[in-house]
Order: C-alpha cells, then sequence, then structure tokens
C-alpha cells in the first residue's frame, strides 16, 4: 500500500469510500436535472440556434457576408479558430502530460477537461470549414486522386499541416477519452434501474467486464496513449502557429511563434477548464473532489503559462526593434499605438498583468477571485490572437490598401453561436457521462483520500 | 452444474490476500474482476504483461515508411510543384517539410492501431454483452473466480472452506 506524505493536502476531501464516490459521480446521470441547468441549456440552445443561422447564411450566400475585405482577409474566423484550438489544449495536457508526470490531482478533472478538448476542437474544425466558402468541397484537403489527374494537395504547406494536425489531435483526444469511458459507462450500466439506461449504457461500455487482464491492457493503453499525445499538444498548436509563422508578413513572420502558441494555448485552456470546473463542481456538488487545492495547482499552471506568454510577447517586441527590419517595427508600434491600441491594451492587461496576481495565495486559493481572472484570460487570449491576426493585415505595404477591419452581424452571430454550441455539448455531457473519471479516483482514494490519510498518519 | 465459483469481496487489499491465501493451497484462480486496476495484482496471479506497446510501435512504424512514401510519390515523382523556390528534387531535401505530417500520421495510426487492437484483445466492441459475474464488480466489490473444471482435483466444499477463510462478504455460484 503506497502511503503519501501528511503535508501533502488529501486530493478527496471527507469520509469516501468505493461506492461513496460512485454515488457522488453518478448522482448527476441518475438523478433529475435542477431548473439552473434547464435554464443555462436553454440559453445555451437559443445561443446556438442564432449561430448555427448565421453559419446557414454564410453557406448560402458565401463568406461576403462576413466583414472581410482585400486588406483584412482573415479576421474572425482565423481569431475564433485559433482561440478554440488553444482553449482545447489544456484536456488533453492534463490527461496526458500530466499521466506521465504522475501528478495524481489530473484525477478528478481530466474528464471534463478532455470533454471540453473534444468540443472546442469541433468549435475551431468548423471555422476553416466555413471559411472555405464552399465547405461541400471540404473533402479536398485530403490528398484524394481527383477527376483532374493526378493534382495532389500540397504537401509543403502549412495549411495542410494543419488538416493533419488538427484532425490527428482531434481523433487521437477522442479516443483517449473514450476509452477511460468505458469502465466508467460499465459502472453506470450495472447500477442502472430503468431499462432505457441499461440498454443505452451497455452499448456504450462495451461490454466491459473489469477482469485483471483488461486492467493490465487498459492501463498500458493509457500509457502509451499519454506518450503519444504529449508530443501531440506540442505539435499541434506549434503547426497553427506555422501557419503565420512561415508567411512574410511582418508580425507574423516570427521563429518565436510556435513555443509562444503553445504556452499561449495552454493558458487558456486551464483558462477555460477553471470557468467551467469552478461551476460545474457547484452545481454538481463534487466540491470533495475538485478541490481547492485543485483549483490552486490549475491557477499555479496558469501563472507560469501567463509569465511565459509574457515574456514572448516583450521578446517579440524588443526584436522586433532590434532586427533592424522598418516594416518589421512599424507592424509592433502599429499595433500597440495604432487605431488597434485598445486590442493590445487590452490583450496586455488581461494576459500578462492580471494573471500575476495569481502569485498571491490568497487570490489563487479563492474561488471568486479565480473564476474572475479565469474570465479575464479567456477574454485576453481571444484578443491575442485577433491583435496578431488583425493588426499585422490592417496596414500592409501599400498605404493606399490600409483599412479597417468592421466585423457584420454573422461574425458576431457565428463566434456567439459556437461559445453557445459549446454550452449545449458540454451541459448535454454533464447530465449523461460521469463527469469524473470513477475508475482512476477510486485508485488513488487510499493514498490520497482525507480519511484514510488520517487513519495512516495515526498509526 | 455451474461452471464457476466466486468470492465477493469489498476491499482490494482484503481480496488481494485472499488471492495469495488461495493460490498457497494450490487452488488455481482463473479470474479477478474489480472495480479499478490493482497494482501488483499481475505478479499475485501470474499474468503476463499485455504486449499493446509494441503493437503500437509497429503500427507507428509502418505509418511513418507510409507518410514518407506517401509524400515522396505525390510531391516528387508524381507532380512535382516548385512552390515558394522549396526544394524538391528528392526526399532528402524535401524532408524537413515533411516532418510534420509524418509525425502526425504515425501517431495517428499508432494511436487508433493500439486502441482498436486493444478493444478487440479486451472483447469490448459495441453490442458486446457484459461478463462479469455480479453488478457490484464495477463500483465497490472485486471478486475472485475459481474455475471446476481447473481445479479437478479439488472438491466443491474445499474451495469453499478455503475461500471462506479469505473473509469474503459473499460466496455465490454462477
Amino acid at each position: 500500500m503506497q502511503k503519501e506524505s501528511a503535508i501533502r493536502e488529501p486530493l478527496i476531501l471527507g469520509d469516501k469510500t468505493y461506492h461513496q464516490i460512485t454515488e457522488d459521480v453518478c448522482a448527476p446521470v441518475e438523478g433529475k436535472a435542477n431548473k439552473y441547468w434547464y435554464m443555462a441549456f436553454s440559453v445555451a440552445v437559443i445561443v446556438a440556434l442564432w449561430g448555427v443561422g448565421c453559419i446557414l447564411y454564410t453557406i448560402g450566400r458565401g463568406i461576403g457576408v462576413w466583414g472581410l475585405n482585400t486588406t483584412v482577409d482573415w479576421a474572425w474566423d482565423i481569431t475564433n479558430f485559433v482561440w478554440w484550438v488553444g482553449i482545447g489544449h489544456a484536456g488533453t495536457l492534463i490527461s496526458a502530460v500530466l499521466l506521465l508526470f504522475r501528478q495524481k490531482w489530473r484525477m478528478a478533472i481530466n474528464r471534463s477537461a478532455e470533454a471540453m478538448t473534444i468540443f472546442a476542437v469541433m468549435m475551431a474544425a468548423l471555422f476553416p470549414g466555413i471559411h472555405m466558402g464552399r465547405i461541400w468541397m471540404a473533402y479536398w484537403v485530403f490528398p484524394l486522386p481527383n477527376q483532374f489527374g493526378s493534382l495532389w494537395v500540397n504537401f509543403n504547406s502549412p495549411l495542410l499541416w494543419d488538416v493533419f494536425a488538427i484532425s490527428t489531435y482531434f481523433s487521437v483526444s477522442l479516443v483517449f477519452w473514450y476509452i477511460g469511458l468505458i469502465p466508467d459507462f460499465a459502472t453506470i450500466r450495472d447500477r442502472a434501474v430503468k431499462p432505457v439506461s441499461k440498454m443505452a449504457y451497455s452499448v456504450l461500455s462495451f461490454g466491459w467486464t473489469g477482469n485483471a487482464k483488461a486492467w493490465i491492457r487498459f492501463e498500458e493503453v493509457s500509457l502509451v496513449l499519454a506518450g503519444l499525445a504529449t508530443p501531440l499538444v506540442f505539435s499541434v498548436h506549434s503547426i497553427v502557429s506555422m501557419d503565420f509563422a512561415t508567411s512574410v508578413i511582418p508580425g507574423w513572420h516570427t521563429t518565436i511563434f510556435p513555443p509562444y502558441f503553445v504556452a499561449g494555448a495552454i493558458f487558456s485552456g486551464f483558462a477555460m477548464v477553471q470557468t467551467l470546473l469552478l461551476i460545474a463542481r457547484k452545481v454538481l456538488s463534487l466540491e470533495s473532489y475538485i478541490t481547492v487545492k485543485h483549483i490552486e495547482y490549475m491557477n499555479i499552471v496558469i501563472v507560469i503559462t501567463g509569465s511565459i506568454v509574457g515574456v514572448a510577447y516583450l521578446s517579440e517586441l524588443f526584436i522586433s526593434w532590434y532586427s533592424g527590419v522598418e516594416y518589421e517595427g512599424y507592424a509592433f508600434m502599429n499595433r500597440a499605438t495604432g487605431p488597434y491600441w485598445w486590442a493590445y491594451a487590452s490583450m496586455m492587461t488581461c494576459n500578462v498583468i492580471i494573471p500575476q496576481l495569481f502569485w498571491f495565495k490568497g487570490i489563487r486559493r479563492s474561488l471568486i477571485t479565480s473564476f474572475i481572472l479565469s474570465i479575464f484570460v479567456n477574454v485576453g487570449m481571444w484578443f491575442e490572437r485577433f491583435v496578431i491576426i488583425v493588426t499585422s493585415l490592417h496596414r500592409d505595404f501599400l498605404p493606399s490598401n490600409w483599412g479597417m477591419f468592421h466585423p457584420t452581424f454573422v461574425d458576431v452571430g457565428i463566434f456567439l453561436g459556437t461559445i453557445g454550441i459549446f454550452f449545449v455539448l458540454f451541459l448535454l455531457y454533464s447530465r449523461f457521462f460521469p463527469v469524473l473519471a470513477l475508475n482512476e479516483l477510486k485508485s488513488i482514494l487510499k493514498s490520497s483520500g482525507d480519511n484514510y490519510k488520517k487513519l495512516h498518519h495515526n498509526d | 452444474m455451474t461452471k464457476a465459483i466466486y468470492a465477493l469481496y469489498d476491499d482490494d487489499e482484503v481480496m488481494v490476500n485472499g488471492a495469495k491465501a488461495i493460490l498457497a493451497k494450490n487452488v488455481r484462480i482463473k479470474d479477478v474482476y474489480s472495480p479499478f486496476p490493482i497494482h501488483g495484482l499481475e505478479n499475485v496471479l501470474g499474468i503476463k504483461w499485455t504486449r499493446l506497446a509494441i503493437n503500437a510501435f509497429l503500427y507507428g512504424f509502418t505509418a511513418l515508411a507510409l507518410a514518407l512514401a506517401g509524400m515522396s510519390f505525390f510531391m516528387i515523382q508524381d507532380w512535382p510543384m516548385n512552390i515558394g523556390g522549396k526544394p524538391n528534387f528528392d526526399l532528402y531535401q524535401n524532408l524537413p517539410a515533411f516532418i510534420p505530417i509524418t509525425f502526425e500520421f504515425t501517431v495517428l495510426c499508432a494511436a487508433h492501431g493500439m486502441a482498436i487492437t486493444y478493444l478487440i484483445r479486451n472483447w469490448t466492441l459495441p453490442g458486446v454483452k457484459a461478463r462479469n459475474p455480479h453488478p457490484r464488480t464495477t463500483d465497490d466489490h472485486f471478486a475472485i473466480e475459481i474455475d471446476r473444471t481447473e481445479n479437478a482435483g479439488v472438491s466443491d466444499d474445499e474451495i469453499k472452506s478455503i475461500l471462506q477463510g479469505t473473509n469474503p462478504v459473499e460466496i455465490f455460484e454462477k
């Protein structure tokens, strides 16, 4: 039996047993949703429908209904794409990287973080799809021989790398998530009383049995998938950043982009996990599992990655001057002092200055400040992508081309709509899926549970 | 006559100690069902470690070769394109631009190949019926399965009395 140091805070609070963990996690699935869930779900559905309407309008009329112009030909769509992909980074980081580092605290949050990843990457993948204009031709991004002769997609292009990166990331995250879910679906299946739910969870649990050999394979698969997903986490946002970095646009053509984007992605992903879990732990009564210590750990990741992002901003600024390239220098001066200064200022405030408050223990252990600060980070990271994309484009080499970007109601509608769709999916997930990794939590109960820790240290 | 005798426990440590005691009496254990992985159980039961990781490597290696072969065919032999002056005369020169997709495709095939192999080996697939002996083995109970055919020399009463000595909450046949 593994014992843990007494000064390490317990990860499962209260007097829990294996059965109590099952009861607590299955309660939202087996019980009825309260009125807050229905209220939140209704709002999310309405916003999602509005978004779907705007998407259909775009597909019907073409992307001319967006605010794009010949100067700013990438704007909200790509901003939203990068923002959502970034958010999608925390889930796999938590489940894969923290698994390799044997961080037990990940077990209370990995399931929801992975769900968030999958939904966020779905939202992200939507944007390049609709940006093509003719979405029914979207399969052209895959290397399929076509009727025009042997014309292949361009394997030298970062945009194609992105297709491979996003589809690999999405499908591997989905498989990783589902393999972890199978034993937990089996738990719900074996407890189900109603025939419909019994049948549904029987299908979902794939006939999981839980014998010794199956668990050995389960552990091996989790470990190897974690090992494969770890470089994937870092590669996906590196490749997204290369969409910009391999171009010759001042403000985009920067070698610092891959590590800077990865840090930013983890930063924004953790902020979104924080936002969602602070609500979920309250609504689903999971305070004993997602403890203040878990919140603090995530805030520590936020302050560290936020500081890396801050250093990246400053290096970028310094290099634009130090390079001696006047176009590069202008692009950055224009960001900070040009007509989009307010976007740059929001980005700096939300991403660099405000997260530094997490150095104070009181702030990073407080639920209210954690929630408020996580919202700031979410907003700031959206502005970061907006600043990178729009301010680098809106004043290009020819001053006669200079312009501004004005989003139309369709741009706004699609962006808000993806937030709506995301919340619809997440709310459905929280009602029908086990939101904590039951089997993993049970395996740490005796080493990290409050009651067992007290018992061991009174021996 | 039923095929197997089960002992149900409500604690993993009691179950592992029970398994050791049963094996010490030369009774063979067919399987153990538990709600979560128990570390060290494979040593007690003498189960060999899975070879799934080797599978993953083989899938990944195949994908790596396939990706490189595919891209050198598409971009260098079948339809060479001069894109931004990037060298496209041979694979070696064009390799840096091929690394991201080679990597992604390797991970894609290794992960999915391994996951599919895992599901088939466990026989956990959509529509398969569960085979755990007791519904609480996915909640908080642990079951040891003793197969009668594997223990032909030992009588039922003997097996049951050995099981009874290991503090189970229940002994049942199925």
